[in-house]
């Protein structure tokens, strides 16, 4: 899938969006396999991490990929009923609520940070979710955390965010 | 060590209240004894010795040097570096030192919005000519110098290396007088340490717990709290669950709830983070409309969890953006609410 970032933002140069992904094994990392064994067509911004469950995040998780260069965060788990674990996903949601009131005082737009569910059958799900950060993410431009904290703090290596991501 | 064969101690306080200062006074009688086993080299606060007295020792000549305070100006990053020269072991005494503590919060906005604010809007400010502080002003004496404010509000172990640290706002006697006698007997813990216990207030609090699923909110002035349950439980943030022990556990002890002074517990990066997914976890909603009800009874969540911490944080301040050539603070004024959707 072919997206001009510029268009939508012109701060983005040659750089492309970098959104981490925290899909929960039981549901939504399926999906993802599924969308790519589909051969469903998806923007290449997601850099996804498998958690045993979206109960499992530390709002920590989050927090440090912002800091580090993310532009964005997408966290994806069973829909309410269906946690693996009973109700795991549940207090995802709290959490998530709690955290995106933080980020937006700290002037992380809530756009950059989502939530969303999906089944292991689900693919279009994923693929939807990913667009639409995507989008929002490209909207708002780079968050380039590094410039607000730049020599006021020791801060862990970035990594380069301009090479491609081969997705599906 | 000096001429008469005592370790040399040095106390400095940079972006603070004066509280460390009175709770190192607050170690009562045994002061005699720091005063008996150390040799004073420099202490603002108390002593009347000058900066040049200080330049004037060799490198590493101050065995131990306690430095309270955040950096938030050059005056600040200056003593910070010119202390850790002459030091052999600093310590970030208190809060401010070692998280950012109350100056920290400054990091919420930028220069130009505090300025705008202490100078000229708080509804307690008389400025009708509208003077603001200069870094140089003439009067017909000479020249003044004032120290530059920086934009952002640093700790000390992100200006220079720090080998111990005293939590607390201020610390705790019984925590200053360990630190001293350990010291004295040298028997310190290794470099990089923090002085105090690996546990959570809740370990110190007698209050009887259960399991806690709260329906809202409360701000201390709207309930009156049962003295012996668990604060959280009923509804007044409390930080203790996720906060170093060693006070004693005493704002809980005066149905307050803990206010996180003490920092995050041993191996937390971002006490904040830890916060959030305590308190989080203690809400009984299960749908997005439910969750929101309950959030909206907290209001400035940021400030709740990050009241101590914001400067030491991992993402350090309110998000900077260029704006006329300035980088100004920006946060995000709505309150984020979740998609209806992610009910079902």
């Amino acid at each position: 899938m072919q997206i001009d970032y510029n268009a939508l933002n012109p701060a983005w140069g040659a750089r492309k969006p970098v959104i981490i992904g925290f899909l929960c094994n039981w549901c939504s990392y399926n999906a993802a396999d599924l969308a790519g064994t589909s051969r469903m067509s998806y923007p290449p911004t997601l850099r996804d991490i498998r958690i045993m469950c979206t109960g499992r995040l530390d709002p920590t998780f989050v927090i440090k990929a912002l800091r580090d260069g993310a532009d964005g965060v997408l966290v994806m788990g069973c829909h309410p009923g269906q946690c693996h674990y009973q109700e795991g996903n549940y207090k995802a949601m709290r959490r998530f609520a709690l955290l995106r009131r933080t980020l937006a005082q700290l002037g992380v737009h809530p756009d950059r940070v989502q939530l969303a569910w999906a089944s292991a059958a689900e693919a279009p799900n994923f693929v939807e979710a990913v667009t639409n950060i995507t989008e929002a993410v490209a909207r708002l431009g780079p968050l380039e955390w590094h410039d607000t904290v730049e020599d006021i703090a020791p801060r862990t290596p970035v990594p380069s965010m301009t090479e491609e991501v081969a997705h599906g | 060590m000096a001429e008469n064969g005592k370790p040399k101690l040095a106390l400095y306080w940079a972006a603070s209240c004066g509280g460390c200062e009175i709770s190192v006074l607050a170690i009562h009688e045994k002061i005699l004894d720091v005063a008996e086993a150390f040799d004073i080299v420099f202490w603002p606060c108390v002593l009347d010795f000058k900066v040049k007295d200080v330049e004037a020792l060799a490198d590493n000549e101050i065995d131990v040097c306690l430095f309270n305070g955040a950096i938030r100006t050059d005056e600040n990053e200056h003593m910070a570096h010119l202390l850790r020269r002459k030091s052999k072991v600093m310590v970030a005494y208190g809060s401010c030192a070692m998280e950012g503590c109350i100056p920290g919060l400054a990091n919420f906005a930028d220069r130009e919005q505090m300025m705008q604010f202490i100078y000229h809007d708080s509804p307690s400010t008389a400025n009708p000519d509208g003077i603001e502080p200069q870094t140089r002003t003439e009067v017909p004496e000479g020249e003044l110098e004032l120290p530059a404010f920086w934009n952002t509000v640093r700790t000390l172990d992100q200006v220079v290396p720090v080998d111990y640290y005293l939590p607390g706002c201020p610390p705790e006697a019984k925590w200053t007088i360990a630190a001293v006698e350990a010291i004295l007997k040298n028997e310190l813990p290794p470099p990089g340490s923090v002085i105090g216990m690996d546990v959570s207030v809740c370990d110190e609090c007698p209050r009887e717990r259960h399991e806690k699923k709260i329906k809202r909110f409360y701000r201390p002035q709207e309930i009156e709290p049962d003295p012996n349950l668990c604060l959280l439980e009923q509804g007044l943030f409390c930080a203790g669950i996720a906060t170093r022990a060693g006070c004693g556990a005493l704002c809980p002890g005066v149905n307050m709830g803990c206010r996180g002074c003490y920092g995050p517990v041993e191996g937390v990066r971002d006490g904040g983070a830890r916060l959030i997914s305590a308190i989080a976890s203690v809400i009984d909603a299960d749908t997005p409309e439910e969750i929101d009800a309950v959030l909206d009874t907290l209001p400035d969540p940021a400030g709740y969890f990050y009241r101590f911490g914001l400067a030491h944080s991992l993402l350090h301040r309110t998000r900077l953006a260029q704006a006329n050539g300035h980088k100004v603070a920006e946060p995000f004024e709505e309150i984020p609410h979740l998609d209806p959707k992610l009910a079902e």
